[in-house]
């Protein structure tokens, strides 16, 4: 999919910026908590399962699988170039991922496909995150 | 505590009328619940007003403002799609905590057309708009997938959904739409958001819907006549789950309402006789069969390919034409659902009446999340 430039883009916060600075890096960082060993995305100050505040950065391996996915005919707005394929992703870590699947036509895209991240850059700072079909499934 | 009873409810023809304003709306259902309760606007002690859309412009008050400005409190409340049921709901507590006898609930708005959510820009990382998937029908057509993932829940299954409560809103007069969808129709219909099509969305409609409420004493004073008893009322948010911050969930909340409201009720989900539940999205109604109870884990798309959930089934469910036919005004659709339970309740919902209904349960679900559940009882 092709996106304009008028498509609002995510302004990292202190918070958040170790993810859009992987994403820059072509490494997708996720948090993970120290205590209780659980993933948190989107980035938050405390872990929402246990409430610990030791949330720590760590590397996923970018590889996971389509968990459910739907295709948008009827865009929000109409800078988007539909239809195109919003997707859950399952990481091999176990935590899950809204995004969009790219390379992929709507009529492949199926329950359990195998995926791997793949950065978009559309500024200097910031690369979307997207998925793609698995090449060495 | 006393229990809390039902006395008048009614609600307008759901439609578009951009003449009016939402003060005007809300007022015309609040008269419409008062001559069924056979009662004044002085009686009211206090007015819990639900709106969404003017949720900062104290639409109560300008309700009042309409039909008597009696001096009493009002409560505006806003909870996304629960908002109606939750200004039942606050009137059923001011009632349950003994502070008033008789308190009048609104339920009010006028909606846009089109799809509701949009593509914020945002810092951090917005969950929604940056990918392109911050619309209603998106969010739900997920939910959906994901049922079919575990259940193999198939696009005909959840376009059956729609053909059924399309069906029963031909014999729904204040629906917004009384036109019959056969099954190819539906599933031929626009795509918005794979599954869900077109007519597999709820109506954007003005809508204003209204309730007296009455504690028990107050009722047995006036006449239990016609009366709804309030066998339990449920709000919920969130339980936390691992998905929460991918995807709303709008499972989880809904679970924890219903098993709060069989409890509170000491009822079971056998017990229900009819039920008018939240499908914003054809998708989301299969997934609520089995979140209140209704039938097993998977077994959904069995219960809607049976029929078991249209009229004259095992359990009807949006014998109104549900959202998805009578229409979505968001901040009416609490107290809406309600007046259709109480009608059947009552024995007056004609051509669509669901025979000998004793039981029957509300609910309504907003993203974020609030549920609310309602279960009635018969008193006549």
């Amino acid at each position: 999919m092709t996106r304009a430039k008028t498509i609002p883009l995510p302004r990292p916060t202190a918070l958040s910026r170790p993810h859009w600075d992987g994403c820059r890096e072509g490494v997708l960082r996720v948090q993970r908590c120290d205590a209780c060993g659980s993933y948190e995305f989107i980035p938050q100050a405390v872990c929402t399962k246990c409430q610990a505040d030791e949330l720590g950065w760590v590397e996923s391996s970018g590889r996971g699988s389509v968990y459910s996915h739907t295709t948008v005919h009827r865009p929000p707005r109409p800078e988007f170039d539909a239809p195109y394929v919003v997707a859950i992703v399952e990481l091999e870590e176990g935590w899950h991922m809204l995004t969009n699947l790219v390379d992929c036509a709507p009529e492949d895209v199926a329950i359990g496909l195998p995926v791997e991240v793949d950065f978009r850059a559309v500024s200097d700072e910031i690369s979307l995150p997207c998925f793609r079909p698995r090449r060495n499934a | 505590m006393s229990d809390v009873y039902v006395l008048g409810i009614d609600m307008i023809k759901f439609g578009r009328f951009p003449e009016k304003t939402v003060p005007q709306l809300g007022a015309t259902a609040a008269l419409m619940a008062l001559d069924d309760a056979g009662l004044k606007i002085q009686q009211m002690e206090a007015v819990c007003c639900g709106n969404l859309g003017q949720a900062g412009g104290m639409v109560g008050q300008r309700v009042l403002q309409e039909i008597g400005q009696t001096g009493v409190p009002v409560v505006n409340c806003a909870n996304a799609c629960a908002t109606g049921a939750t200004a039942f709901r606050e009137a059923w507590m001011s009632i349950k905590a003994g502070v008033y006898d008789l308190v009048l609930a609104v339920g009010v708005e006028q909606m846009g057309r089109g799809l509701l959510g949009g593509a914020g820009g945002g810092s951090g990382i917005p969950k929604e708009g940056l990918l392109g998937s911050g619309t209603m029908p998106a969010v739900f057509a997920e939910a959906g997938m994901e049922h079919s993932r575990k259940y193999g829940t198939s696009f005909e299954q959840f376009a059956k959904v729609s053909v059924k409560n399309h069906h029963h809103s031909t014999m729904n007069s204040k629906a917004m739409y009384q036109i019959e969808t056969p099954l190819e129709t539906v599933m031929n219909a626009e795509m918005i958001a794979y599954p869900n099509t077109k007519l597999m969305c709820s109506v954007n409609v003005d809508g204003a819907a209204a309730a007296v409420l009455a504690s028990e004493s107050k009722a047995r004073e006036l006449g239990l006549g016609r009366a709804v008893k309030v066998k339990a009322s449920v709000l919920t948010s969130d339980p936390w789950q691992e998905r929460d911050l991918v995807m709303p969930d709008v499972n989880s909340c809904t679970r924890l309402a219903a098993k709060a409201a069989y409890e509170m009720a000491g009822l079971g989900a056998d017990d229900v006789d009819l039920v008018e539940l939240h499908d914003c999205f054809a998708t989301a109604e299969i997934l609520h069969y089995e979140n209140l109870g209704l039938c097993g884990d998977g077994e959904a798309g069995k219960l809607i390919d049976e029929g078991q959930t249209a009229l004259g089934g095992r359990v009807p469910v949006n014998v109104s034409g549900g959202l998805l036919s009578k229409g979505h005004p968001l901040g009416a659709t609490g107290i809406a659902n309600i007046y259709e339970v109480s009608t059947h309740l009552r024995g007056e919902a004609g051509e669509r009446q669901v025979e000998n209904a004793r039981i029957g349960m509300t609910h309504v679900i907003g993203l974020g999340s609030a549920c609310a559940i309602h279960l009635l009882e018969k008193v006549n």
